[in-house]
């Protein structure tokens, strides 16, 4: 054994005792605090399945109507309007109408969360160096570990279902909200922040008149992102439990049939076209003043 | 001539700025002489101001002058604190503002001090009445009011009509007009411009330059006013201040100031103005020897006064001021030599 062959590494025993060990106490930590863990997300859970009920619950031409109603809303154009409730028409005639709403509740519910955590987060990031330098590696971090390495702990801690579900998702899709929530306020004019303190706006007045209205662009952009991203981790989250498009998928996948992964599949990209357009859409009508357009 | 100075409103006293993580540290260095060149190659800090006093009348404009680079925009900007000195002190209305608490200063912005800036600065996604008003909303007035008295600056300025519109949808002038009426929205008495006309074509600047003047007429601000030109200088300003490299190098009536530059740069800054225009009978007239007859007013241009000069059969008249007071009288030679450029004996050299 020479030292200029092999790296000096920790003896097969010690390595096995370390990583026993954290083992072992990551065990004993689910086992002691898990449940208060659980405890402590059951708002979230009730939140879920309440919403999820009520969607499934609801008439569908009322579905229909509502989907319709807010892709207006929101782009301001028939064609994507109707074109939504169209979409909506083929899932449900195909026979997938209620992992439609399920996989729709857990979208909005983590689309939600990401929002309440992120943007926070994101102004934090901005306003103070440090806190930027902080949570930039770990905004890193959640988007390059693959996926299954902190599915784990978390299905040890919380068993699986919706709720770690929903947390993965979140984990996941929240990144691009904080990212362009702090980028967006970052890239406010100076000139028009030191007219701003010229005429004595607090900090609280600058932040709500001026430097979110002027990034709200950028935010939007980065939710966008966190839609779609919620998106492309269904599949993955129906793999701890969570009901909707993505467990037709998987089923597929272990049992080599062919067209029920390809029609939940097209039903994913489906509902990922729709919220991603609806919300480029409105993206685009926020920043109306930029190009003298008339505002609302 | 009896120069009558109103109180100074700002004060400000041996300020020095200093940019750089250990600005505090250069001060004594240079206060005993060391130049901006050498702290930069030195010690990798750049002067912006060294040791500035002025004392700024009240309700008067007082220019401040200098090419880019000069630190006349970082000398505003000391005003209402943008920046903090690194040493000096500065005082407004007896109050000294460096010693103002966070709190304080905020105040001191929304009712003392109100700001123009040379690219507008405007809030591009509020309204034309809604940026006018921002001030008074800072201040938490209601909104009916500063709407109401948005409208007012508004249609002061000339942009009656514009109300709703966004600022991306206004040409330049007047998007200025609206920073201008922004500014005078929160009634602060002391109103400071920061190159607020450089950046507009010449027709739109002469036009707000009257717009100011007509504004001050009846307003009589303490107007602190930066640009790099010197007509405009010389037309809005009661008083000039000229910078350079950081320091004031001279500094009082623009009349005085053409009349005995201080130095050869002064010269050469002031060298291609049109002196008949800008020099007043004041400048040139003999205080000793009292003319008779009927007088021109002091105020008045020597453009002006030539051709009436020329057509008199004496050559001569006296000068009187508003209240028809003798106080001096001018002839044609006087101001003929009056128009000779301050570098005149350079060109006379060459023409030899």
């Amino acid at each position: 054994m020479s030292f200029w062959t092999d790296i000096p590494s920790l003896s097969r025993a010690d390595l096995r005792d370390l990583k026993k060990g954290i083992d072992a106490s990551f065990r004993e930590f689910s086992k002691n605090y898990g449940e208060g863990i659980e405890a402590f997300f059951d708002p979230l859970y009730f939140f879920l399945v309440k919403l999820e009920k009520l969607l499934i619950a609801a008439p569908w031409p009322i579905i229909l109507i509502l989907v319709g109603g807010l892709a207006y809303l929101g782009s301001r154009s028939w064609k994507l309007a109707l074109g939504s409730m169209l979409a909506f028409v083929v899932i449900g005639y195909f026979g997938m109408w209620k992992d439609m709403m399920a996989t729709i509740s857990l979208i909005s519910v983590a689309t939600i969360m990401c929002i309440a955590v992120g943007i926070p987060i994101g102004i934090l990031m901005s306003r103070y160096n440090r806190v930027q330098s902080a949570i930039t590696p770990i905004l890193d971090l959640m988007q390059t570990i693959p996926i299954f390495v902190y599915l784990l702990p978390v299905v040890m801690l919380l068993g699986i279902g919706r709720v770690p579900g929903l947390i993965a998702v979140c984990v996941y899709a929240v990144p691009p909200v904080i990212r362009l929530t702090n980028l967006g306020i970052r890239l406010v004019d100076k000139e028009t922040l030191e007219a701003a303190d010229a005429f004595g706006s607090n900090y609280r007045q600058k932040l709500f008149s001026v430097q979110l209205p002027l990034a709200l662009p950028n935010i939007f952009a980065g939710v966008n992102q966190t839609i779609m991203m919620a998106l492309a981790m269904v599949v993955i989250a129906s793999m701890i439990g969570v009901k909707g498009l993505g467990m037709p998928v998987l089923q597929s996948i272990q049992n080599q049939y062919l067209t029920l992964g390809l029609m939940n599949g097209l039903a994913i990209v489906a509902l990922a076209i729709i919220f991603d357009r609806v919300s480029q859409k409105y993206g685009q009508r926020l920043q109306a003043h930029r190009y003298g357009a008339d505002h609302e | 001539m009896v120069l009558i100075m109103s109180k100074p409103k700002l004060k400000i006293t041996n300020l020095y700025k200093i940019f750089g993580d250990k600005g505090t540290s250069f001060v004594s260095s240079v206060r005993d002489g060391m130049t901006k060149q050498e702290l930069l190659d030195k010690h990798n800090h750049v002067l912006g101001l060294n040791n500035i006093n002025l004392s700024i009348p009240e309700q008067k404009v007082q220019v401040i002058m200098g090419l880019s680079g000069s630190g006349k925009s970082t000398l505003i900007r000391h005003i209402n604190r943008l920046i903090e000195p690194t040493s000096g002190e500065l005082f407004v209305d007896g109050e000294n503002v460096l010693a103002m608490s966070q709190e304080q200063l905020r105040e001191f912005r929304r009712k003392v001090t109100s700001m123009v800036f040379q690219k507008f600065a405007l809030l591009p996604h509020k309204t034309v009445s809604q940026n006018v008003a921002y001030g008074l909303t800072i201040q938490g007035v209601k909104e009916s009011i500063a709407k109401d008295q948005s409208h007012r600056w508004i249609d002061r300025v000339g942009l009656g009509g514009f109300e709703d519109r966004f600022p991306v949808q206004l040409s330049g002038g007047m998007q200025q007009r609206v920073g201008l009426a922004r500014a005078l929205a929160t009634d602060a008495p002391i109103l400071l411009m920061d190159e607020a006309f450089s950046a507009l074509d010449p027709l739109i600047r002469t036009d707000m330059q009257n717009i100011l003047l007509e504004l001050q007429d009846e307003l009589h601000k303490t107007i602190i006013f930066i640009t790099h030109d010197l007509d405009e200088a010389l037309r809005i300003g009661d008083n000039i201040a000229i910078l350079r490299d950081g320091k004031v190098i001279q500094e009082g009536d623009p009349q005085n100031i053409i009349m005995n530059p201080a130095d050869s740069y002064i010269t050469d800054f002031i060298k291609d103005i049109n002196r008949s225009r800008v020099i007043e009978l004041r400048s040139v007239m003999d205080t000793k020897n009292k003319g008779t007859g009927d007088g021109l007013s002091h105020k008045m241009s020597l453009e002006e006064a030539l051709p009436i000069l020329n057509s008199s059969k004496t050559k001569s008249f006296s000068v009187v001021n508003e209240k028809n007071e003798n106080l001096g009288s001018v002839n044609l030679d006087s101001a003929i030599k009056a128009l000779a450029r301050a570098d005149n004996e350079e060109v006379a050299e060459r023409y030899k």
